[in-house]
This record gives structure tokens, sequence and C-alpha cells, in this order.
């Protein structure tokens, strides 16, 4: 087995919640002691629904908002403990791609300017040399020259996306975090994206934690998926494998929910009852139980660990309890 | 790919095109018009004024408009023109001292609550405190107490203005550093005076602007009542608001004294809202780009969106 080029173990985070009393601290858990592994050139796609930590997780990973706990393990070293001094370098090959493209460009600066700007932060090159590299990057993703001199409002919802995807590979970074880079768009535009960051991985050998909630997309563009429920990683599996067989009972109702095209097709819709509990007041036990259509007394009061029920295949449920316990949880 | 000469004419027309912006934009035209003309008046006010503005002549008190008295002349019998000219100058001395100082300060000010929220609290409540006074009882306090010279009368005017920049500052600080691009410049590793100096002040420098000159007017309508209340610029030094003041005495028969430094007061803070509004519909790349569009596609009588290219 090829060593993970990033390896993220019982990342944690909890954001401070302002509560009525003047010293009682109350806390969100956001994402909860959530590990996965990701491998060079694969990608490894986050489903949940809105809220569940997703996000946050893609942005702790990059240390966007410090992490609560946790360790990534990245060339050997935990980037987690490093001082951001010394974790400058890094970010170099750790990038991100947003879900507004507008927001995400500085309006005041004209695109030329906001993609040769990771070479100045990052002190590489001379002036002549940054702004062939920014071309070459700007043709890549299919500008010319004169788009170099514009401003971010002068382009269309696409256009936008496709230059935060040309600033975050101007460095040629090996792992990008894309924070669903297609929600924003078109449904239309949206393909034309995907297959964008499909071409530039094979081009570049990039690494991709896909973040989205339309399963679709998600099944289009990973290799393998994690489903997220209220901060924890309930379920993992390479795709197919998580589309052929689901295990855990949310993803069972996850997909359960995604039309098919064919009306003749009967299948059986599991449809979850109540809401999703407040992050602030976890359910005790499995995250689930409240919801889940096959909860058992167990449930509600040992949380279950992660089972890996087959090479690859995590899940966190105890109906699975015969098989053996993942080593990442055991660690 | 195209050589780099051509890259740099196409940039060229880009810079053209903003100054071709500017002259399209008649509000900041008209305003910058008059603001250049009063700066002339203030910095040649001594080879503009034909008397000596402190030239007392008994003989000839409160004489109207004439030939030789362009205004007239005041009670005292000084050249009326000579002294609205030096008026203007000190008027607009203190107005830009005022707007400039207070506009840094302020952006200082707003910048630090904007990011430190302990500081946040002490100095909002500062600035509250400011506001609540009525900016002309608390310049008069300032001045009572210090007593009425023009160093004074700067420092009041800039401690009651301070606050409605920083206000502003720190709100607009507030919508940008909560940005997607902030977060992307972080995600590069940039640090926080790039982000602060290059991507946020930038953002800030429209409403900035356009309270810096809104301060700029107001100063100089504060100034000129501060002078009027006699807690201003003290006589015999000319100022548009003590000539007002002198003016008020002789108002039923001698109009000139009231209507020629009323109507400078005027002009002066007309110009300053006019470029005020003007700039920042320039500052705003979306502006005039858009209301060019508009009254295009109205002529042709389509409808037109907020971005009429796409």
């Amino acid at each position: 087995m090829p060593q993970p080029l990033l390896k993220v173990e019982h990342l944690k985070k909890t954001f401070p919640v302002e509560s009525s009393g003047w010293f009682k601290k109350n806390e969100v858990k956001a994402v909860h002691d959530v590990s996965f592994d990701i491998y060079e050139g694969e990608t490894f796609g986050i489903v949940g629904e809105s809220g569940c930590g997703k996000s946050t997780t893609g942005r702790t990973l990059l240390r966007l908002t410090e992490p609560s706990g946790g360790k990534v393990i990245y060339q050997d070293q935990d980037i987690f403990s490093l001082k951001e001094k010394n974790f400058r370098p890094i970010r170099e090959d750790l990038q991100m791609i947003f879900q507004d493209p507008l927001a995400s460009l500085d309006p005041k600066k004209r695109i030329g300017y906001s993609l040769e700007e990771p070479f100045i932060i990052q002190k590489k090159g001379t002036k002549k040399e940054r702004k062939e590299m920014v071309l070459k990057m700007l043709e890549r993703v299919g500008f010319s020259e004169e788009h170099y001199h514009r401003f971010p409002h002068e382009f269309s919802g696409g256009q936008r996306q496709r230059i935060g995807i040309a600033r975050a590979l101007v460095l040629n970074p090996k792992f990008i975090v894309c924070d669903e880079p297609v929600s924003a768009l078109d449904v239309s535009i949206q393909s034309q994206i995907l297959n964008l960051l499909k071409e530039l991985q094979q081009d570049f050998g990039l690494s991709y934690l896909f973040i989205g909630h339309d399963l679709s997309v998600v099944r289009y563009i990973a290799n393998r998926i994690g489903v997220m429920y209220l901060g924890e990683m309930v379920e993992q599996a390479p795709t197919e494998e998580l589309f052929e067989n689901p295990l855990h009972p949310y993803t069972k109702s996850l997909l359960s929910a995604v039309p098919v095209p064919n009306p003749k097709v009967k299948r059986e819709r599991i449809v979850l009852k109540g809401e999703v509990p407040s992050p602030l007041d976890m359910p005790k036990g499995c995250v689930f139980h409240t919801r889940c259509p096959l909860a058992m007394d167990i449930c509600k009061e040992i949380k279950p660990p992660t089972y890996k029920v087959k090479e690859n295949h995590r899940v966190q449920c105890h109906l699975y309890e015969h098989s053996e316990v993942s080593e990442a949880d055991g660690a | 790919m195209k050589s780099e000469a051509e890259v740099k004419t196409n940039y060229r027309v880009k810079k053209q095109k903003s100054i071709a912006r500017i002259f399209s934009n008649h509000m900041l035209l008209t305003g910058l018009v008059i603001i250049v003309i009063m700066a002339i008046i203030s910095v040649l006010a001594p080879f503009i004024a034909p008397y000596d503005p402190y030239a007392i002549d008994p003989l000839n008190r409160l004489k109207p408009p004439s030939v030789e008295h362009f205004f007239g002349t005041d009670d005292f019998g000084r050249d009326l023109f000579s002294r609205v000219i030096y008026g203007t100058r000190i008027s607009f001395f203190i107005g830009a001292v005022v707007a400039i100082l207070a506009g840094v300060i302020g952006l200082i000010v707003g910048l630090i609550s904007a990011y430190y929220s302990i500081l946040d609290h002490i100095l909002m409540r500062i600035v509250d405190g400011i506001y609540a006074f009525p900016s002309i009882l608390l310049a008069l306090a300032i001045v009572a107490v210090r007593g009425p010279d023009v160093v004074n009368v700067l420092i009041a005017l800039v401690i009651v203005y301070i606050p409605s920049i920083a206000r502003v500052v720190r709100s607009a600080a507030l919508v940008v550093k909560e940005q997607t691009f902030v977060e992307a410049l972080n995600a590069q590793g940039a640090s926080k005076w790039r982000v602060l100096v290059i991507h946020t002040i930038p953002n800030l420098l429209s409403p900035l602007i356009i309270q810096v000159t809104f301060v700029f007017a107001v100063a100089i309508i504060t100034e000129a009542a501060l002078s009027f209340l006699g807690a201003g610029i003290p006589a015999p030094s000319p100022s548009l608001g003590n000539i007002l003041f002198d003016g008020k005495n002789v108002i039923y028969h001698s109009w000139w004294m009231t209507v020629f430094p009323g109507s400078f007061i005027i002009l002066l803070v007309l110009g300053l809202n006019l470029a005020g509004d003007g700039l920042r519909d320039l500052l705003d790349p979306k502006i005039v780009n858009a209301k060019r569009k508009k009254s295009r596609l109205i002529k042709t009588g389509k409808k037109v969106g907020r971005h009429g290219q796409q």
C-alpha cells in the first residue's frame, strides 16, 4: 500500500459560544475526532448535510482556523505543531479553492496581481518570471493575456472560479482543498469546472480533498468518499463500494435520496425522522441514534468505534461489531 | 503568445480609461474645479488680495461694493475682498488639516478596534462618549478650556471628528476581514501586514475618502460657527466665520458683509461634497461602467442587469 500524502488523525475543532451566563462557557463541537488519509493523485470526497463540519474540516486542515486537537502528518511532520513562521513555506504545497469565487478575489486588484501574489508572498522568481508563470497558468485555465489586467467583477461566475483555480495552482501545490467549488455555479458550468479539475489533477499530479453536498458531483470526481454527520465521519469507502454497498444507516438514507433517472425503478426511500441535533448538545452514545431507524439500546449509551468491514471500508456503527476495529481508531 | 510590449500597451489603454472616467464624472469634475480654485485662492492670497486685510481706514467704513473695493468695506474700513480671500485661506487650511489628521487618526483607531476585540470595547466606548456631545458644543468646550487660537481650534475639531471616521473605518474593516479573499491570502501564507496594507486598506478607501471629504466640509462649517460664536479664530485675523460675525450687527444696511463670506462658505462646502460623491463613484470600479451601460441601453430601449457584460 502506498504511503499517504496527508494523514489526518483525530482532528478536532470546537468553537466557543457566548452563553447567557457570564462564567459558563459553551462550545460547539464542529468537527469531532475525524481521521482519514489522502493518497497521492487521488480525490477524497467529503459529503454530508449543511452544518456537519465538512468545510470546517477542510479549513482546519490548512490551519485557516486553529485546530483544537489532532494531528495532520505531511512529509513526516505534524503540521499542527509547527509555528506559523515554519509552516508558511509548506503552505505552498497545500492550497484551497473556495465556494464563492467572487468573494475569494480582492475586488480592488487586477487578476494579474491576484495571481502573482502567491509568488510575492513566497518570495519566488523575478518580476518577469512571475508574470510569465501567471500568463502560462491563465492560458492553462482558458484565458488569454487580455484578461491579465481585468478586475474580478468583469468576469462571470464560471470564469472567476477558473481564476480561483489558477490562483491555487500557480505555486504548483501537491494538495488542494476544494470547498464546494461548483455549488455556486450553474449546472452547465459545473461540469466544465469539474472536468478542468480532473484534467489538472492528471497534469500536475494533484491530490484533492473535495467537499460537497451534491452526491452526483462528488461521485463523479472522487475516488473515495467519507460521509460526515454532526462532526463525525461515520463511513468511508471507495466511491463505487460506497454507492453499491452502503453500510451506515445514515449513508443508506442519504443515498436513497439520490434521484434515479428511470421512473420504473422501484426503490425504497429511507426518510429520516426529526432534526439534526444541535452540535451544542451532542447526543450521548452514537451521534446518529436519535434519528437512526435501526437504533439499538447500546447506541444510546456507547459511542461505536470505527469498524473496518473491508479493506478501505470503515464504518462507525454498532451494527458491524463483528468486524475488526480499525487501527486508526485504536491508535 | 503576445510580446511583452503588447501587454504593456494593453495596460496603458486601461490606465487611460481611468482618466477618461474622471472626465466623464461631472459631479467630481465640478467639485474638483471649485476646490482647486479655492486652493489657488488660499495659496496665492497675498498676491490676489489688493489691500492689506488688517489695514484700517476709518473714513471708508461700510462702503458698498465698488471698483476700488470689490466686496465693499467692513465696519473698520478694511477691504472686505482681501479679508474674504484671507479668510478662505484660513478656513481652507483648517478644513484640510482637520480632514487629514482626523482621517489618519480615525483610520488607525478604526483598524485597531476592528482587529483587537479588547481594545475595540474601550475605544468604541470613548468614541461613543465623544459622539454623544453635539460637535459644536464639544469643540466650544475644548476651545473654552484651552483658549481661542488656531492650534486649539484645530485640536478641538480633530477630536470632534475622529469618531465619525473611526466608526466608518471599523465597520468597513469588519466586513473586509470576513471576506473569503482574506482567507485565500491566509492560505497562501500572507503576513498580517500584507493583508492589512495591500488588501484591507484599499478596500476601505472609498468609504474613508467620502467620510474625509465630509469632515473637510463640516470642519469648515464648524470653524465658521465657532468663529461666529467668538470661540474660533480670534480677531483681527480674518476667517469666514468671524467676518460673518462682524456682519451680523450691520446686516440690515450692509448686506455685503454677510453675503460674500457666506457664499464663499457655501461654494467651498458644495465643492467638497460634490467631489466626495464623485470620488465614491470613481473608486468603485463597478459603478461608472454600469451607469454608462445603462444610459446606452436605455437609449436602445433595453433593460440592464448589474453586470451588463454577462
